[in-house]
């Protein structure tokens, strides 16, 4: 069995030699280089472009501006897809949107002329800061792509945190980050006549490929999208934003190939971010600890109204996470100046957990409980949004099992109890928790008479291992050693498969290799037994083995090799499709898990280091220990970037992104993680997936800031209910 | 111009602003050195000159005329790893892979640095003649390298495995 096992990326080679081909990489005859030039007003519109310095400097082949710009097909109504800024008028929403694309011969001759492109405009009145117009929150017009309502109510939350005994009731600030994955965006655009070939760093090849297509106005066959790797995401690669577009355009424009990278500047304004958020919660108990009113409104940043919605849904967890008869939910937007929010991993958990794991860290304090026990008298046995089982839900062993490897209970629970020489060590937990998603996905299965096997389908890995988690499901199911599976992905010409976001790429594709694989299996042996005859005559195919090349049963034995040979056929093929089915409907399916930080104080400088970490998870049946551990701890990183570094800030008079670097804009360094210890609990869920998996991506981020946050205060006892936690928050307290 | 790239004797005439990075990227074909930010930050460009890393991205191609450059290419072959690429598939110390021919240069030249006794920030006999690679050490001087995927633990654990002392890199 190779499903589980801790096996090494089958792609790792590529990836260590440099082998590997990211989209920026595809060599092109005669292709040329186009850069984005982005505008330097907040609002207003542009009244006109000076290219008379730009135009003749050489190597230059195109300028595209709004005045010149092919039209596109931008109708909102026929896609879910990013539409603005498209060169396609002259309005200006936002600092950073793209207002021309430059193309030159050379990069370094299209870099010179787009810096030296002048832009005229007539600034409007922007706001820029979100604070400034909490007054202004508006509701999600397509809240979950309308399929619920943005707020929900059960019970009386308001009459029973009147009557509570205990109450917390606080405002918990989060700020706007960027994915900043390591390859910035990047397109090569191709055109073969009405024919488009993409090579693009995207989640979503499908997504890209309609997207394109609808933009052209061709249908979907016309595109062909490559990305056989992708350099990171994290959110920011799943929508189809404009660079990508902007490149076919430039390369219709010029008639040649075009590369488009953006660079790491713009890609602060190109793609999305995760947005600010203001999240207010009340909590009720009584004098037990037990919940009796739940309420989180949150409110986060939005767009202007003509780039699309984006509603981050921070409440969402909230609604499932305790036992509570009486919950409230809001989400309310804010419109400024900035560019469209989008999806960055665990979007709505990652920022709202932040908020209702710190209040029950406070009401565990005002309850005079262990904040695990807290957790515990509230535990919900069904989702308390719904009524519904969950498919699965070990959430006590991971509690129980990251208390026990941590030492949770070594430690002396009084604020400011613990130091080490004059540092402060804290130590602090919070839940995590995130919904399991899968989609519909195709796949098909090529077995060769050699004994080798091929597994295709339109999926993408992200880094996350879907190449080597896939071989290895088809390796099991074709009795195969895994050298001999090869596994394609990301082309638009394979089998549909979904985007890569939501933590459901596994639990969609590779419950598809699944049944492509057990139908080639199948089909082997029927063949088998058919090329038989009368010898092997109403044998039970289910009596039946088939592994490396040879089915054998009850009757003998025979290679497919030979099978095949006698009938003139090379190869068995088999596809499948598979859905979803009806889980959701009966089931509320989550994955869950509990975070354990200890946390390094310094009294003097206010600096906080991490300095030990346990994460125990509930997140289904693993395809592969390996990897699925380092997701878990790239996810718990991504966390601690969260909670104590990242920030993107805005200059509240030009709406210009101040940090658009990846040097001002801190991510984790290898200084900045301690070995960290994950722990998976045994949990296949039957229910979601016939794997048993349940998706590992946003799980292990979700829950971390507040983990750090709690145990900052356990540190020092000051609560800092505003990301990041900066040195000044605990110095100044 | 002329330079030693992976022990290869190359030529080219080219505009002075290309770097070094673009000069490899676009114009070798050599790239496994990665553009992650093209203003020194994010250490994905980094290579060897002279066995000495550095950020390829900060460099023009024109100022290392003459001079032998060592990219992830030059360090082994699919066929045949360098032990410190065996030791990141072994370590998973990466996911997207996009940092990873950075992570794997720097931490050559990082090992060379320790052999030539050269302090880091947390050094902490300054005086001492011999740096031990110790895991603070190891993890200050790899911290030029951004991973966004988070792999961090992983990449020590295949350095150590590999440059650390005993080891045999």
């Amino acid at each position: 069995m190779y499903v589980g096992q801790p096996i090494d990326r089958i792609d790792g080679r590529h990836k260590v030699t440099g082998a590997a081909l990211y989209a920026a990489e595809f060599p092109q005859p005669d292709l040329v280089h186009a850069v984005l030039v982005q505008s330097t007003v907040a609002a207003g519109e542009i009244t006109g472009f000076d290219q008379s310095a730009a135009a003749g400097m050489p190597g230059v082949l195109a300028i595209i501006t709004p005045d010149n710009a092919p039209k596109l097909n931008t109708d909102k109504k026929a896609q879910q897809t990013v539409t603005a800024p498209l060169l396609q008028d002259r309005s200006v929403l936002y600092n950073g949107q793209h207002v021309a694309v430059v193309v030159a011969d050379t990069f370094e001759r299209a870099t010179a002329a787009g810096a030296t492109l002048r832009v005229q405009y007539r600034a409007g009145e922007a706001v820029t800061d979100m604070h400034a117009a909490l007054s202004q929150a508006y509701p999600p017009k397509r809240f979950r792509n309308g399929e619920r309502s943005p707020d929900s109510t059960r019970g009386d939350p308001d009459g029973a945190f009147n009557g509570a005994a205990l109450k917390v009731e606080a405002t918990y600030e989060t700020p706007t980050e960027h994915h900043n994955p390591m390859e910035p965006h990047a397109t090569i655009a191709r055109w073969d006549g009405d024919r488009l070939t993409v090579w693009t760093a995207t989640q979503a090849i499908s997504g890209a490929q309609r997207t394109l297509a609808t933009m052209f106005g061709i249908d979907p066959e016309q595109v062909l999208v490559i990305c056989p790797f992708v350099g990171g995401g994290f959110g920011c690669k799943g929508n189809t934003w404009p660079p990508a577009t902007l490149a076919a355009m430039a390369s219709r424009v010029v008639g040649r190939p075009v590369k488009l990278v953006v660079t790491r500047q713009q890609m602060f304004t190109s793609n999305g971010y995760r947005p600010a958020t203001v999240q207010r919660i009340r909590l009720g108990a009584d004098a037990d600890g037990r919940l009796v009113s739940v309420r989180h409104d949150g409110i986060t940043q939005m767009s202007q109204p003509a780039l699309g919605e984006f509603a981050e849904p921070v409440a969402l967890a909230t609604e499932m996470l305790y036992a509570c008869p009486n919950a409230a939910i809001t989400h309310r937007l804010v419109g400024v100046h900035a560019g469209l929010p989008t999806y960055m991993r665990a979007p709505g958990e990652a920022s709202g957990v932040f908020a209702i794991e710190s209040a029950m860290d406070e009401l565990a304090v005002a309850a005079k409980l262990d904040p695990i026990e807290l957790r515990l008298r509230n535990y919900a046995e069904a989702d308390p949004s719904n009524g519904k089982p969950f498919a699965s839900k070990p959430l006590r062993d991971c509690y129980a099992r990251g208390a026990d490897a941590f030492g949770w209970a070594k430690r002396d629970p009084a604020p400011r109890s613990m130091r080490d020489g004059r540092v402060l060590i804290g130590c602090g937990m919070a839940t995590t928790t995130y919904p399991t998603n899968r989609s519909q996905a195709e796949a098909k299965v090529r077995l060769n008479a050699d004994g080798s096997a091929i597994v295709q389908t339109g999926s993408q890995d992200l880094g996350t291992g879907t190449y080597t988690v896939l071989a290895q499901v088809a390796a099991d199911a074709l009795g195969l050693p895994l050298h001999r599976v090869r596994v394609e992905l990301g082309d638009s010409r394979l089998p549909p498969a979904p985007g890569s976001g939501g933590s459901q790429t596994a639990a969609s594709v590779a419950s598809a290799v699944l049944a492509a694989s057990e139908a080639a299996r199948a089909e082997a042996i029927h063949l088998a037994i058919a090329d038989r005859g009368a010898a092997w005559g109403g044998a039970d195919p289910g009596s039946f083995d088939f592994r490396d090349g040879i089915i054998s049963g009850p009757p003998g034995r025979v290679g497919l090799s030979d099978v095949l040979g006698r009938h003139g056929v090379r190869q068995i093929q088999q596809s499948a499709t598979t859905s979803p089915g009806d889980a959701k409907k009966t089931h509320s399916l989550h994955s869950f898990g509990a975070h354990f930080a200890e946390v390094r104080v310094d009294p003097d400088f206010g600096t906080i280091r991490v300095s030990r970490w346990v994460g125990a998870f509930d997140c289904g049946k693993l395809l592969n220990a390996k990897t699925a551990e380092s997701q878990l701890k790239g996810g718990i990183v991504f966390g601690i970037g969260m909670a104590l570094l990242e920030e993107t800030r805005t200059d509240p008079e030009t709406g210009r992104i101040t940090n658009a670097n990846i040097a001002e804009y801190l991510v984790p360094v290898n200084a900045d993680v301690p070995d960290i210890r994950t722990i998976v609990v045994d949990s296949a869920d039957p229910v979601t997936t016939p794997l048993g998996i349940k998706g590992i991506g946003e799980l292990p981020t979700v829950g971390v800031a507040a983990a750090i946050a709690n145990a900052v205060y356990h540190a020092t006892g000051v609560r800092v209910r505003r990301l990041p936690i900066r040195l000044e928050d605990v110095l100044m307290a | 111009m002329e330079w030693t790239i992976n022990g290869q004797a190359v030529s080219a005439s080219l505009d002075p602003r290309v770097s070094l990075l673009d000069l490899l990227r676009d114009h070798l074909g050599l790239t496994g050195t990665k553009k992650g930010c093209n203003q020194g930050a994010c250490g994905a460009c980094t290579v060897l000159v002279d066995g000495e890393r550095i950020n390829s991205c900060l460099a023009l191609a024109v100022q290392y005329d003459g001079r032998a450059i060592t990219t992830v290419e030059g360090l082994g072959s699919t066929d045949a790893l360098h032990p410190l690429q065996q030791a990141f598939i072994e370590h998973d110390g990466f996911q997207c892979g996009y940092c990873t021919p950075g992570q794997l240069c720097s931490a050559i030249g990082m090992a060379g640095e320790i052999e030539r006794g050269v302090p880091s920030a947390v050094t902490a006999d300054l005086a001492a003649a011999a740096i031990v690679l110790n895991d603070d050490e190891l993890r200050e001087r790899m911290s030029g390298n951004l991973c966004r995927c988070g792999a961090y633990n992983g990449i020590v654990e295949a350095v150590r495995a590999t440059l650390a002392p005993g080891k045999a890199a």
